[in-house]
Order: C-alpha cells, then structure tokens, then sequence
C-alpha cells in the first residue's frame, strides 16, 4: 500500500448557531496515496469544498482528525501550518484570483515571495514554471490581459512553482470553454503522471471526475456510491 | 516574505488605487504643510529671541540688583534709616560691600558693577554729533554681529559695537566700512568739564528688540567711569544700580536655584536673561502652541482618511489577502504590508507637505524680511531645521501607522476561506 498523504477520519463541520446551523460535513473519512488523483465529486451544497478546504488546512473540523504524511494537524503551531500549506500544497481555483495589475511573473512567484527566496531565484524558478506551461513568452503582460485558458495556465504555474507534492484543484475547467478546459485537464494530468504531483479535483463535471483514478462521491455531508449521486444529478441535472 | 518584498508590495499598492491615494495624500499633505509652517514660525522667532538674549547678554549671565522692598505701602511710609542703603531716585544702589557680598556667594566667578554711564555724544571725523546710549550689560559675549566682531576685554584699547542705525548718519556707506574706525566719545565730568574718548569700532550690531546703545568694552567702560567721575564732591552717594554676575560655566538649573535663593536670602535679585524675557517667549510659544495644535488636529483628520482608505483597500482585496494566506503567508505579515501601505502613505503626504512648505516658506520669509519686517533686522520668521522637518515627517509617519493598524489588523484576521468560497 503506498503512503498516505492525506489521511481524514470522522471530519464533521458545520456552520452558523441554532435555526441557522448548517451541518456541511457529518462524519467524512478519506485517505489519498502520494501520487493518486481523487475526484471529490458533489453538487453545490454537498460539503465537497468544505471536505477540501478541511484537507488543505485552510480550515479546522468541529470533530475528527487530520494527518498530512501521517502527523496529526492538531499538533502543528499556526507557523508550521503556514510552512507546512506553503511548501506542499498548490491550489488552482475556478475564479483563478491573479493580481489584476501584476504582470503574470509576479502572480506566479507569490508563493515563493511569500516563502522568503530572493528575488533572482525566484525569477529563475518562474519561468520555468511558465516554461513548462509555454506560457513563457507572456511573463511580462498583466495578468488581466489574458485569455481564460491563459489564466488558469498561470494560477497551474502558480500552484506549481513551489514544486508542491499536492495540488488541489477547485472546479479548474469551471471558467473555461470545452476545448481549453480539456487543455487545461491534459496539463494537470500530465503533471500527476510525469511528476507524480498528487492530484485532489472537487468538481461536479462527470467526464472531469472519470479521468481521476479515483472518485469520492458526496451528498449532503456525506460519502455516498457513484449511483446514489448519479441518481441525483440526473434529477437536478438540468438546473446546473 | 523578507521585509524588502514587504516594503516593495506594499509601495506598489499604494499605487493601485491612485485617486484614491492621491486624495488621501492631499488631505495629509495640508496638515504636514500647516504643521511644517507653524513651527518654522516658532522656531524662527524664538532664534530671533535667542539672539536678542545673546545681544543683551550671554547666558552665564546673572543681573543681581537690590531686592525690591515690599509692602511700604501697606505699613505705611517707611522710616529713614542713616545706615540704610544709599538710593539715587528710585533706585536702592549697590554698595562695594553689597558687590563683594555677591562675590562671595557660591558658584559665582566674577562680579562687575554696572556703572551709570552717561555719555554726551558720539563723533566721527568731525561730522555730525550724535546722543547715545550705553548698552548696560556688560557680557556682549553673543552680540548679534552685521559686521566685525565681538568685543574684547582688557585688550587695553577701548572698542565699543556700534547699532547699525547709527551707520548711516554718522557717516558710513555700510557696516563694513566703519569696521576698525576710530570715533570720539565725549563724557563732561562733574566740574563740568568735558573729556573725549577715542575708541575703535569692533563691530557692527543689528538693531534688536533688547539690547539698545552702544556696547563699550571694558576697558573703554573704565575709562569713561573715570573720567564721568572727575572732581566728584565727597558725599554724593555712590553705588550701582545693578550688577553682573558671571556664573561658573556649566551649572545646572538647579544649581541656579541655588544660587537665586542664596543671593535672596542676602537681599538682592538675580535674574538671568531668560528670566527677564520670559514672559516674551512664553506668550509666543503659546501662540505657536496653539497653531501647531491646528494643524495636528488636521493630521488627526487626515489619519481618519487612511483608516477609511484602508479600510476599503482591505475590503476589495479580500480575495487577495485570502489566496496569500492559503499559501500560507502568515498574518503578521499581513499586518506589516498594509501598516507600511498606511505609513508609506504618510511618507507621501507627509514629505511633500514639508517640501512645499520649506520653499513656499523660505520665499515668503525673505520677501517678509526685505518688506514688511525690514525694522527686525536678523528676524527670518520662519526657519526650517532639517531636525524639525524629520521630526515632523516622523510624527505623521507615526499618526498613518496607528491609522493603519485598525485596517491592517481585519487584514491580517481573515480567513482565507472567505476568499474561496464562492458557491
């Protein structure tokens, strides 16, 4: 069995106090190997990106436990967490939140910049995130000049360039057209299967969920088999 | 993040939003304008005082005089007393006894007494004679100079600084060309006899507020004294209205005190410089103190200004500041980015408010004194001093920060979830 990653066992979370108490999570345990990609797949609503932030630390659980390459998160101080999330974890987001008036360089090496390496390293170590992105070319343009694909190129270079050994991905493909959402699949793919980056998806998008290795299906805070979902989905399917 | 990365991101926010910014530097700029100006008043006028102090006397100085007596008409007239001190008008003089007295008190060096001297006039060339009046402080150590020099005792020959209103009629084109001049003075004796007195100009002192005649050297004092009292009928009372005091340098003020109450105990008042004008300069500085207090209350109103500005900076860039935290950029970090955006705010406003103030000022300051204060020669009413423009630029520095921290502390509280959910 390869080593877990990521570990959670029994994770509850809710939100808000009373009438208004919203139970997103209500008992959720998962395990992910180094070098898996996971599909977290769930409609709005379902507790997927509560599951997520929960994994990537952003977050702590009403009850329930953590371990990242099997130490507990409870026992890491909030500096720890910070380094910890910084040199192992690189996030792609659907809304892709790059700097609107900072050229696409400097989106990319913020989390070197905020790791502390000097500035040349981090320019060297940059490129070649956008190298490997052939989005090279475009490191001098603002990041709002830029096409949809283009950008979430830059937020994958961006995740990348700390050489994280997860990246969690939030509905990546859900800003982009068909054609550059599959682009954007293949990139992210590649770098599970080339570098053995593992791969944690939350996406509602079957065909996307498919070419994980494995899915964890959700529905109101909890796991539930493929066909439950499906079933689901179909009904509500319309509306999405 | 290393504190220049800090220092740098923090910079180039301030730009992001330039309206924004740009006002919120107008607004700090005036407070930093009118705060530069009011205390470059204050600063010039009290070096304008502290020259007019140095022209009446140097600071070791004491005026010891006899103590006023008090409450005569309460009780009634007082009763004449044939030992008593001898008086010429109004005056109580000083004895020679009284003059050794003072000598003998602790932490006094030297004692001399101010004779009355009372010239006729002043020549030059054999042109036309002028009255004057003799400068009664004696230490001229810190004359306030247009010209030349201080004076010199016990040099041997008589000097005196002549007031730069007499140049002009006594026959000179300026200050430098009575510089070393010979001019007579003429003193009549009490068998009515008149005597004249050659003595070199040393210098040439700006006219001031306090220090009024003409300032004699010592040895020129002497002389004079002399011969103002050839032929002196026995019986006339003697004594000096007042004496100076040379303090042993480097006294503290509560050494000072000390020797105060010694010499009040003995009776007689010492009273330095400063305490004879400073009721002067504590108006003024009151006056200055309100006007600075103006324009800090603008500064307070300005700093309102940045935790607003902020406070919406903070706002658009939730999404921002979230993402850095999610890549684990801690909040202290947080914290210290927008505190330097608020300070470097400040710096902005604050440094071109000193800037233009400094160059608006120094115009209108020499235009003032070519014009309207031409009278107050050696006044420039306004003085800038890089320590107090610092100081300044440090105290709004300090006002954007404490601005700032309200603003910077919600930044650094945020929780990066915020910035992530967006279902």
């Amino acid at each position: 069995m390869t080593p877990h990653v990521l570990s959670a066992q029994d994770l509850t979370k809710s939100y808000g106090q009373g009438e208004n108490r919203f139970d997103a999570l209500k008992g959720v345990s998962l395990a992910v190997g180094a070098g898996e990609s996971l599909a977290i797949v769930g409609k709005s609503g379902s507790g997927k990106s509560t599951l997520m932030h929960l994994l990537a630390l952003l977050d702590t659980p009403d009850a329930g436990t953590i371990s990242v390459k099997g130490q507990d998160a409870r026992s890491l101080g909030r500096n720890e967490l910070n380094e910890l999330r910084n040199r192992d974890f690189g996030f792609v987001f659907q809304q892709f939140f790059l700097t609107p008036n900072s050229s696409v360089l400097d989106n990319v090496v913020l989390p070197l910049m905020i790791a502390g390496v000097k500035p040349a390293e981090r320019r060297k170590r940059g490129m070649e995130a956008l190298e490997r992105l052939e989005m090279a070319d475009k490191a001098r343009n603002k990041a709002t000049d830029l096409s949809g694909g283009q950008k979430q190129r830059v937020v994958i270079a961006r995740a990348l360039v700390n050489n994280p050994s997860v990246i969690f991905a939030d509905e990546p493909t859900g800003n982009l057209d068909t054609a550059t959402g599959a682009v954007v699949e293949d990139i992210l793919f590649d770098l599970n299967r080339e570098q053995g980056i593992t791969l944690i998806t939350v996406t509602h998008d079957t065909d996307l969920a498919a070419r994980c290795s494995r899915q964890f299906y959700i529905r109101d805070g909890r796991e539930v088999s493929a066909d439950e979902l499906t079933s689901t989905t179909i009904t509500t399917g319309a509306s999405a | 993040m290393t504190f220049g990365d800090i220092l740098r991101s923090a910079i180039s926010n301030t730009f992001r939003s330039k309206v924004r910014t740009a006002l919120t530097v107008v607004a700090i700029f005036i407070g930093a304008f009118t705060l530069t100006l009011t205390s470059a008043i204050g600063a010039g006028v009290s070096d304008y005082i502290d020259k007019q102090i140095g022209a009446i006397g140097g600071d070791d100085l004491l005026t010891v005089s006899p103590a006023a007596e008090a409450g005569a008409s309460d009780d009634g007239p007082r009763e004449y007393d044939p030992d008593g001190a001898a008086t010429q008008g109004n005056f109580t003089l000083l004895s020679d006894a009284d003059i050794e007295a003072i000598r003998a008190t602790d932490g006094i060096d030297k004692v001399e007494p101010a004779a009355m001297l009372a010239p006729d006039y002043i020549q030059y060339d054999g042109g036309t004679r002028f009255e004057l009046s003799v400068n009664p402080m004696i230490g001229l150590a810190d004359a306030d100079l247009a010209a030349g020099r201080q004076l010199e005792d016990g040099s041997g020959s008589p000097e005196l600084l002549l007031p730069s209103s007499y140049l002009e009629p006594m026959g000179f084109t300026d200050a430098e060309a009575a510089l070393e001049k010979t001019v007579s003075i003429a003193v009549t004796d009490y068998a009515g006899t008149r005597h004249t007195v050659d003595a070199v100009v040393a210098g040439v002192q700006n006219d001031s507020l306090f220090g009024d005649g003409v300032g004699f050297n010592e040895d020129l004092r002497t002389e004079m004294d002399a011969l103002q009292k050839t032929g002196m009928p026995a019986g006339v009372p003697s004594g000096y209205i007042t004496s100076v005091a040379y303090l042993s340098t480097d006294i503290s003020a509560e050494e000072l005190d000390g020797i105060k109450s010694d010499l009040a105990d003995q009776g007689f008042t010492g009273l330095t410089v400063a305490d004879q004008i400073g009721a002067i300069q504590t108006v003024i500085n009151g006056i200055i103190g309100v006007l600075n207090a103006f324009a800090v209350i603008a500064l307070i109103a300005a700093g309102f200004g940045i935790v607003n500005t902020l406070l919406m900076s903070v706002q658009e860039r939730t999404r921002e500041i979230g993402l850095m935290k999610a890549m684990g950029m801690g909040g202290g970090k947080i914290f210290a980015l927008f505190s330097f955006e608020a300070i470097f705010i400040g710096f902005l406003g604050s440094a071109l408010g000193a800037g233009v103030a400094m160059g608006l000022g120094t115009a209108i300051s020499s235009v003032l004194s070519n014009t309207v204060l031409s009278a107050l020669p050696g006044l420039n009413i306004m003085l800038f001093t890089p320590a107090a423009v610092a100081t300044i630029i440090g105290v709004v520095m300090l006002i954007a920060f404490l601005a700032g921290t309200l603003p910077a502390r919600r930044a650094a509280r945020q929780n990066p979830i915020d910035a992530l959910r967006y279902e």
